[in-house]
């Protein structure tokens, strides 16, 4: 196992703000190890900058295990890397060799406005999770887990749906900046469900509509939004979300 | 009875969705008539007689032709103006852009093919205009049909007559590489958009779109080179 530390050249988007001109700073770091995650190395890259007097680079992160989906940054041109189904907090400075050039970028979309260096503002996601993706219940305690019976395909076809952990990876990696994987794992996780079932054509309508509110752009379903996803999210969700559209329109809401 | 109304009607062209639905629709459309027209084009490879003998049944249809014909333009409209529309909304959504963008790899689709469909379809938006302005309204000559009694189109002349010149045999060719890459892409991204699609289709789907575009690109790119070489 090699512990030798690696010299990385990092070229990061820097924005102070909001509506601030951005541009690439470089920095050489000399003692990247290759245990170290992602993070980690921008860490040591804050560490080093706060010292020197500088402001650190701004980047979200909060569980750094996969789950929250805070961390995207887009990483040499590819959302969260070159490793596919890693967050950018799971990648591990390994994937790279001493000497190498990495370029850092925040996600770029109009409905990701940037807050700061590589943090952007993804509370559209939210907005369009407001527009529907949700089940209406009476909260009482906890039914039993068997009390609504699901067929184990099914069940397991929800939960693909259900590990997306909103990165925004999918928009980033769009060429349309389209958030089409994202609402489509919302609504077919729920549309396969019992539970889901009541709110389901109000649920699909108002979240499509949301989308194209927030400024995201049209699907040309180029699927690469499929292959960076940390969580596999497949396309086939968006061929779904798209039947259940026509349905909702067709049979009336 | 479900009742769609025009307002609904209206809001499914208009959401995200249903955009696509229609380019998808549209688009399987066109190439439904594309597979017809290249069957057609087979009578170019029989002879003179062959062709004329097809196109005169075809306008002995009369009425029929004309709304196959508006039903076309109407549906070649709505597949460009939607095509155009999702390729300017691209552009407002991500004002900047990266400055490197490298694909994530398989399973993802993108590819030259689905990254030029914007240009690939322009291209045959004005290909489409000059190729029923040179022949559906080209010259006009008559010729006899073997035991005809009244004179029909020479359809067959007015074409060997175009192909006749290198330039246009290249020009064509070339669009017709250009019509390979739309359909590599298009054929594809058609299901996907109507949501006929599922992670066990996907696959076979795209490999036949591969298929599909080789086959129907190579058939209309022959016939040019074909008529130039024999006459
Ligand atoms: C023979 C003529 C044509 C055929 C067979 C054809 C076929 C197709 C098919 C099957 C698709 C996939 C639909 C989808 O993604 O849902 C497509 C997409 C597209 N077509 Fe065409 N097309 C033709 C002409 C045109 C023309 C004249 C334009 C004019 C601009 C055009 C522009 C586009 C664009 C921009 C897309 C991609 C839409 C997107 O990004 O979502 N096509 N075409
Ligand atoms: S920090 Fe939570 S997913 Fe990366």
């Amino acid at each position: 196992m090699s512990h030798d530390n690696m010299t990385i050249h990092l070229r990061v988007w820097r924005q102070s703000g909001p509506n601030a001109k951005g541009n690439f700073e470089q920095y050489t770091l000399d003692t990247v190890n290759p245990h170290m995650s992602f993070l980690e190395m921008l860490d040591v890259l804050n560490e080093r900058l706060t010292k020197e007097g500088q402001v650190p680079v701004e980047f979200d992160h909060d569980c750094r295990e996969g789950i929250c989906g805070s961390c995207g940054v887009v990483i040499n041109g590819t959302a969260h890397g070159p490793q596919q189904r890693t967050a950018s907090c799971q990648l591990h400075m390994r994937h790279y060799k001493d000497g190498d050039a990495i370029t850092i970028e925040p996600w770029r979309a109009k409905a990701f406005p940037i807050v700061r260096d590589l943090v952007v503002d993804r509370t559209a996601f939210d907005r369009i999770q407001e527009a529907g993706g949700y089940v209406s219940v009476k909260t009482g305690s906890a039914p039993d887990a068997h009390a609504v019976p699901i067929g184990k395909e099914v069940a397991d076809e929800a939960f693909d749906y259900a590990a997306c952990i909103g990165c925004g990876a999918c928009v980033a990696a769009c060429p349309n900046a389209s958030a089409s994987l994202f609402t489509a794992a919302k609504i077919s996780q729920l549309a396969l469900l019992p539970q889901g079932q009541p709110e389901r054509k109000r649920r699909v309508v108002a979240m499509v509509d949301q989308m194209k509110v927030e400024g995201f752009g049209d699907c040309s379903n180029h699927g690469e939004c499929e292959a960076v996803c940390p969580k596999g999210i497949s396309i086939a969700g968006i061929a779904k979300m798209r039947r259940e559209y026509f349905k909702a329109i067709l049979t009336g809401k | 009875m479900s009742q769609v109304s025009e307002s609904k009607i209206l809001k499914f062209y208009r959401s995200q969705t249903g955009r696509k639905f229609i380019t998808g629709v549209t688009g399987i459309g066109l190439m439904g008539f594309l597979v017809v027209h290249l069957a057609g084009n087979l009578g170019f490879f029989i002879g003179g007689d062959a062709v004329n003998a097809y196109t005169a049944k075809l306008h002995s249809l009369g009425p029929l032709v004309l709304i196959v014909e508006i039903g076309l333009i109407a549906i070649v409209l709505f597949h460009a103006i939607l095509g155009i529309s999702i390729a300017q909304e691209k552009k407002r959504a991500r004002p900047e852009g990266y400055a490197l963008h490298v694909s994530g790899g398989a399973p993802s689709r993108m590819s030259p093919a689905s990254k030029s469909m914007i240009w690939t379809g322009i291209v045959l938006l004005l290909f489409i205009v000059l190729h029923v302005w040179q022949f559906r309204f080209g010259p006009h000559y008559d010729t006899m049909l073997p035991g005809g009694v009244e004179p029909v189109r020479d359809m067959y002349k007015v074409v060997v007559d175009v192909f006749a010149d290198p330039v246009w045999v290249a020009i064509y060719m070339g669009v017709m590489v250009l019509l390979g890459f739309h359909l590599r892409h298009g054929f594809w991204s058609a299901f996907q958009s109507i949501g006929a699609m599922s992670s066990r289709l996907s696959n076979t789907m795209y490999a036949a779109a591969l298929v599909f575009a080789v086959l129907i690109a190579l058939g209309f790119f022959v016939l040019p080179l074909y008529l130039h070489m024999v006459h």
